[in-house]
């Protein structure tokens, strides 16, 4: 139960959130970090039992009929995310107090973030496959407010859309191979299927893998979903550090890593994961040195990292899963601070575009440092975390097959990660020259500093004592991820190879370039110019509006607001179906019975119904035409009267009475009658009506004339009295035997009555 | 408005009304029941409202027709929920054999209360249609 109870915290803690604002906005930061801080301090406690092995499951029934259970496991992969999704998260809280102090729906925020902790804590610890899918779609909806925070703002709006839709298309995918792969496999939970090893020779191995892909593919913004994640940089800063670098966006890697044992060994794996994820490397490296915009930098140089992770899971190596991992936790401790610290500097100096930022580290010292040592992390410089992230990734690139021509693309893209790094978290501190920025700079609170230093600190930290993190977090997360036991072995000094060459190249290279970077993203800028407009971005709005233009264009054919045409429409069809249906299936419901037996009285009650008919259609006045069709409703009645059957006749006499008394108040103010309709039409109208009438009698005949089953009137009249204590039957049937039908009929008639009065009453205010 | 209609009106629409509930009643075991007596009832103030007025027929309901709709819809709900608790089936009839004082044995069941709601939500939705078509046109 305890991880259950860990995901459910999280949750509860965000339905509290909007009442706790209300009732003391100063502290709900700090009382609402207490969450997240105590689930890290629990998950801490199973570090030992973990990194040697063990596990921790929860197993509840959910839906047995089908299957479903809520299983929840925390091995090495769940408590690395685990951690990273709580301390990070409770630095996020107690930043995003300060950073939107005052905001009258912090509340609401609030409520958003805790969904999405929730959620993705679910996401990681979840172990059956349908509750996976489950976390992994309300992480997508809760990314969806939360992008979509300023809902004023139209551009904001359309971002969480575009997220929405990119994430949401590829869950479904994702549920489609998830539910593959449980047939499949036969497994229902992510343990079992990596348990039973490699799927490669199970029939549905390929579509399984594709569409598993697409899933993690979106959601990890990798080429040519990418686009999404730049978009989704409307959110305010905290929720960019959060979920769109840190944890979130790492759900795809997060998949592909669970998934490893099963899918990894098929030949399929490394030509595509692979190369989508170099493909992504680059395009987010070419795309980020062309922006100005801190956030957008960032936001690119993510995209470019969750490639790189991709790629790394693709070679499908023991040594590029150590890499993966260790990339992994680096990136999410650096980038998770540059881009609290983008938020310092936009909430400091009004802007984020770094052509006017410049000499920041007078007024913000403690940002600077903090800046510094992300920024140096997410260079690679050592003794940083990001260092060894780099290293171990290079050493896993440079053993696969091809290893020295990826090598060297790596490191070229790496040069342009150094210039990412320096643009960020250098240049707007450091430059001796700066513009006037929209107000003077100062140095924010400590609420909205700790994260940056705690997590410059980790980075400090682990970079210099790697064994901290090697054999608690680091070695369990990748043995879940291959499979079997691994260590890492991470250090500092792995002596001198062509690893620590290519490590140095990369280093000196791009500083030496780093002044030059600006005028490395403007000749970017003027070379990319032309393939901008066949992005993928371009790709997804011409979708969008497509489906818009094909949606107005349909409803504005199907819905033309014309009464006659809807029923002709309706009718017409009914026909046509229900005629070809009978010559098709010919025989099958058998000859009409035409051999009727009738009273006289009832016969004439015939003749005179239909002459009445013919009436309405013929008759110049609207008040004679509904005396008319009043004639064929009592007709009606007296026929059910015939047959014996009073209740029906009752009712039939009522509604005939109340519907012309509706009819004639309709038509008080109507006016004149003229005939509008060409023969031609009447003609047309006249047939349609006529077959209609035909096919209605025709069915009724055959209805009659056909007994598949025996008539279910004999129970009811035998059980009437016996079993619901009633000697109409008919009401018996009403009110007892089938108390539901009428249940669900009078719910549709107070529906439809308030329907009816809405309309008239908005037909009074002048409203269409 | 004629003197003859708005006199003849007055003395039968409480009449109506009363018939309509006995229709209701007598549904149970004899043609009636609670859909028929709901139209009756709403014919009455229909009656009303042709020879007085729709002001005059709004104030005679008393409720709000929508009110009448609402409760009817809860009663039917209500009578439902009873067979839940008590059988597990949602609807199931319940029955009560009562002794009360000075009438004698009383045979109630939730069918009956079903058969109320119906005809609440039936007057109510006549009467609302009807009022609004005639405030409106």
């Amino acid at each position: 139960m305890e991880l259950l109870v860990l995901v459910l915290l999280a949750f509860a803690a965000g339905f509290l959130a909007p009442t706790l604002h209300r009732k003391a906005p100063e502290l709900v930061p700090f009382i609402l970090a207490a969450i997240p801080l105590s689930i890290a301090v629990r998950l801490f406690g199973h570090v030992g039992h973990v990194s040697h092995g063990g596990v921790v499951t929860t197993h509840l029934e959910w839906l047995p009929q089908v299957g479903v259970t809520m299983a929840l496991r925390l091995d090495g992969l769940s408590l690395l995310f685990g951690l990273l999704i709580t301390v990070i998260g409770t630095l996020v809280t107690i930043y995003a107090g300060s950073y939107l102090h005052g905001a009258k729906d912090l509340g609401r925020f609030y409520l958003y973030l805790y969904l999405f902790m929730g959620a993705m804590l679910g996401l990681v610890l979840a172990d059956d496959l349908l509750a996976l899918f489950i976390f992994w779609e309300l992480t997508s909806i809760s990314s969806f407010f939360l992008i979509g925070y300023h809902t004023e703002q139209a551009d904001s709006r359309r971002r969480a859309l575009q997220a929405l839709f990119v994430t949401g298309a590829g869950g479904l995918a994702l549920l489609a191979g998830l539910i593959l792969l449980s047939i499949a496999t036969g497994q229902t939970t992510l343990s079992g299927v990596t348990a039973a090893g490699s799927i490669a020779d199970l029939p549905l191995a390929t579509p399984i893998l594709l569409l598993v892909l697409l899933g993690a593919f979106t959601k990890s913004a990798q080429f040519p979903f990418h686009f999404w994640l730049p978009g989704a940089m409307v959110a305010p800063s905290p929720v960019s550090a959060y979920l769109h670098s840190a944890t979130m966006v790492k759900a795809g890697v997060y998949l592909l890593a669970r998934l490893h044992p099963a899918l990894a060994e098929m030949t399929l794996w490394t030509p595509i994961v692979a190369s989508f994820g170099f493909v992504t490397l680059t395009v987010g490296t070419v795309l980020a040195l062309r922006q100005t915009d801190l956030k957008l930098i960032l936001a690119y140089t993510t995209v470019s990292s969750l490639g790189f992770m991709v790629f790394l899971l693709g070679l499908g190596s023991k040594y590029a899963a150590i890499g993966a991992i260790t990339f992994l936790l680096a990136h999410a401790l650096y980038k998770g601070a540059l881009f609290l610290i983008a938020g310092i500097v936009d909430h400091g100096t009004g802007t984020r575009d770094i052509r006017l930022l410049g000499r920041l580290r007078h007024a913000m010292p403690v940002t600077t440092v903090a800046a510094l040592l992300a920024g140096l992390s997410f260079a690679g410089l050592p003794p940083l975390f990001g260092f060894l992230g780099k290293e171990v990734a290079f050493a896993a690139i440079e053993q696969a097959p091809g290893g020295m021509v990826l090598l060297a693309a790596s490191v070229v893209l790496f040069i342009g990660g150094v210039l990412a790094a320096g643009m960020v978290a250098l240049v707007p501190f450091w430059r001796k020259t700066a513009e006037a920025t929209p107000h003077e700079p100062h140095e924010a609170n400590w609420a909205m500093l700790l994260g940056p230093v705690v997590l410059s600190a980790v980075t400090l930290v682990a970079g210099i004592l790697p064994k901290l993190v090697d054999e608690t977090l680091v070695s369990p997360a990748v043995s879940a991820v291959v499979g079997k036991e691994v260590h890492a072995h991470l250090a500092l000094w792995h002596g001198f190879n062509v690893v620590l060459v290519a490590s140095i190249a990369v280093l000196a290279i791009g500083f030496l370039l780093l002044p030059r970077a600006q005028a490395i993203g403007r000749s970017l800028n003027a070379a990319f110019q032309r393939l901008d407009a066949i992005g993928s971005e371009q790709g997804y709005k011409a979708l969008i509006q497509g489906i818009d233009t094909t949606a107005r264009s349909q409803a504005n054919f199907w819905q033309h607001g014309i009464l006659r045409r809807y029923l002709a429409v309706m009718v017409g069809f009914t026909v046509l179906a229900t005629a070809a249906a009978w010559f098709l299936r010919d025989g099958a419901l058998g000859i009409p019975n035409l051999a009727i037996t009738a009273t006289p009285f009832g016969a004439l009650l015939v003749v005179g119904m239909v002459v009445a008919a013919f009436a309405v259609t013929r008759l110049p006045s609207r008040l004679a035409a509904v005396a008319s069709l009043g004639v064929v409703g009592y007709s009606i009645a007296l026929l059910f009267l015939l047959f014996g059957a009073p209740d029906l006749a009752m009712t039939q006499f009522l509604f005939e009475t109340l519907s012309v008394l509706i009819f004639l108040r309709v038509l008080w103010g109507m006016p004149k009658m003229v005939a509008r309709s060409s023969n031609a039409t009447r003609i047309r109208d006249a047939i349609l009506a006529g077959s209609v009438g035909l096919l209605m009698t025709l069915l009724v005949l055959v209805a009659t004339t056909n007994q598949f089953a025996d008539p279910i009137s004999a129970f009811y009249r035998a059980a009437s009295y016996v079993e619901a204590h009633g000697r109409n039957v008919v009401n018996v049937i009403l009110v007892d035997f089938r108390g539901i039908d009428t249940m669900g009929e009078i719910t549709v008639l107070s529906v439809a009555a308030m329907g009816v009065v809405a309309l008239l009453r908005m037909r009074s205010r002048g409203e269409p | 408005m004629s003197l003859i209609l708005s006199t003849s009106t007055r003395a039968l629409s409480p009449l109506i009304l009363v018939f309509s509930i006995f229709i209701m009643l007598r549904g149970h075991h004899l043609p009636g029941g609670g859909f028929i007596g709901g139209m009756v009832a709403g014919g009455a103030f229909a009656l009303f409202m042709v020879s007085e007025g729709v002001e005059v027929a709004r104030k005679a309901v008393s409720v709000a027709p929508h009110m009448l709709v609402a409760s009817g819809l809860f009663l039917a709900l209500a009578a439902g929920v009873v067979g839940l608790l008590q059988t597990g089936s949602f609807l199931a009839g319940i029955w009560w054999d009562l002794h009360v004082p000075l009438l004698g044995e009383l045979h109630l069941g939730t069918p009956l209360f079903f058969d109320i709601g119906v005809y609440l939500l039936v007057a109510g939705m006549t009467v609302m249609i009807l009022f609004t078509l005639a405030e409106e046109t």
